[in-house]
């Protein structure tokens, strides 16, 4: 039962074994804790899965929904996509090894969180880092920037490293009793490992990239691409979700073509139908094929020509390829498929 | 008890289930949701999103790659 007197944290809940111990070593104080995710748009939630047709049955499922599950709290998911893209497009510490801003980002995701207790009155925030386990954003430097940038100051504790950092309010005030938070540093997993299986956790996810497509290298080539064409530095969700489908090939700076792979994918892809203009053999089977950008007629040409060479005509002299546009006007071409050797590896994003 | 509806079709998880959350929570209990959408990781997600936070699934099918899912709202 919840008394008076007992505290209330909020736990930055990713879906991973950090965050899910954090969370635990903090109940295990007495303390009502709720957890929070946050979703980008960037997070890595097995869509893919879920698009193609072969993984369909594979099992899927949302790590923070388990992980919450997992440690009896509630869990509210919130919806970030518009305010991180000026995390995304503007980080003040830059990008690491690929488009990913991580210590922005954590100083995003921990600032939200300050203000949701202070909505729902809760007392203090909990995360999983742990000093020297992410070599951007969780360094003995980078703590306190978090910190402080977030707004959240002594109201944020790290469970897993606290008795390396400065006491925090809640240690302060005795919430918290500081010689049960834990020493955890660097890169090792072992110590995460144990407490886990003391816990009794198991079957917890372990991403090697971390939760995010923008630490995935061939994510972010494409998105920089998207970025370098349009000569801005803009998206959209339908952008980003569209990154992580098909095949992607660019042949002008003016248009890209998005190749469904397979069924799932083609299926996928038809959703956007009325969003982008798009591509179908009609005398052979073949691909759903998405154009982003605005296109001459010769560029629907030599999209065709592209398109016609995934299909299953490619050896064909002529295949008949159908062009609508996203109003749904359609006209059908008859095209020469383009060798895979005029085919340059530049185009392929 | 009223009875409502929610289209998030096309949209991929965890959206189905952010917006499921977001109506829910200016429903009364007892109040129902049915919520179409096309992600079969609906049909994992929105159950456990459920369970965690107190309300309760009265039906769930798939048909034609349609997923429906209706949500009684619990008072946790």
């Amino acid at each position: 039962m919840m008394n008076s007197t007992q505290r209330k944290a909020v736990a930055l809940i990713s879906g991973g074994l950090d965050s899910l111990l954090a969370a635990k070593v903090v109940m295990e104080q007495g303390v009502h804790v709720e957890g929070i995710n946050f979703y980008t748009g960037f997070c890595v939630e097995g869509h893919t899965h879920a698009i193609r047709k072969k993984d369909r049955n594979k099992p899927k499922r949302n790590n923070a929904l388990w992980v919450a599950e997992q440690l009896g709290i509630k869990l509210h998911i919130v919806d970030v996509i518009e305010e991180y893209k000026d995390i995304v497009i503007n980080p003040k510490h830059g990008y690491g090894a690929n488009m990913n801003p991580c210590l922005d980002c954590k100083g995003f995701m921990v600032k939200k969180a300050h203000e949701w207790i202070a909505e729902n009155e809760f007392d203090f925030i909990i995360t999983g880092e742990v000093i020297g386990q992410r070599p951007m954003s969780q360094r003995k430097e980078t703590m306190p920037v978090i910190a402080e940038e977030s707004g959240a100051g002594d109201l944020l504790v790290r469970p897993l490293c606290a008795q390396h950092l400065p006491p925090t309010l809640p240690e302060q005030e005795g919430w918290l009793d500081r010689d049960q938070l834990l020493d955890f540093s660097g890169r090792t997993r072992k110590p995460q490992m144990a407490l886990a299986e003391k816990f009794g956790f198991e079957d917890y996810a372990q991403p090697a990239g971390g939760c995010c497509f923008l630490t995935d290298a061939q994510y972010s080539k494409k998105f920089v691409d998207l970025w370098d064409a349009r000569g801005e530095r803009k998206y959209e969700l339908d952008d980003i979700m569209l990154l992580k489908v098909g095949r992607h090939i660019r042949p002008a700076k003016n248009f890209k073509m998005i190749i469904g792979r397979e069924e799932g994918e083609n299926n996928f892809l038809s959703g956007y139908r009325k969003i982008y203009a798009s591509l179908k053999t009609t005398s052979h089977a073949g691909p759903l094929v998405l154009i982003d950008g605005e296109v001459s007629d010769e560029d629907i040409e030599l999209a065709a020509r592209i398109a016609a060479r995934y299909s299953q005509g490619r050896t064909a002299d002529k295949v008949e390829v159908e062009y609508s546009t996203k109003e749904g006007v359609s006209k059908t071409l008859s095209v020469t498929p383009m060798p895979v050797s005029e085919v340059p590896e530049s185009w392929h994003v | 008890m009223s009875h409502y509806t929610l289209d998030a079709s096309r949209l991929m998880c965890p959206m189905p289930v952010i917006r499921t959350q977001d109506r829910i929570a200016e429903l009364e209990v007892g109040d129902t949701l049915e919520v179409m959408c096309t992600d079969p990781g609906a049909l994992n997600d929105i159950p456990a999103w459920c369970r965690i936070n107190g309300h309760e699934v009265i039906s769930s099918k798939e048909e034609d790659e349609q997923v429906v899912i209706t949500v009684k709202k619990g008072n946790a």
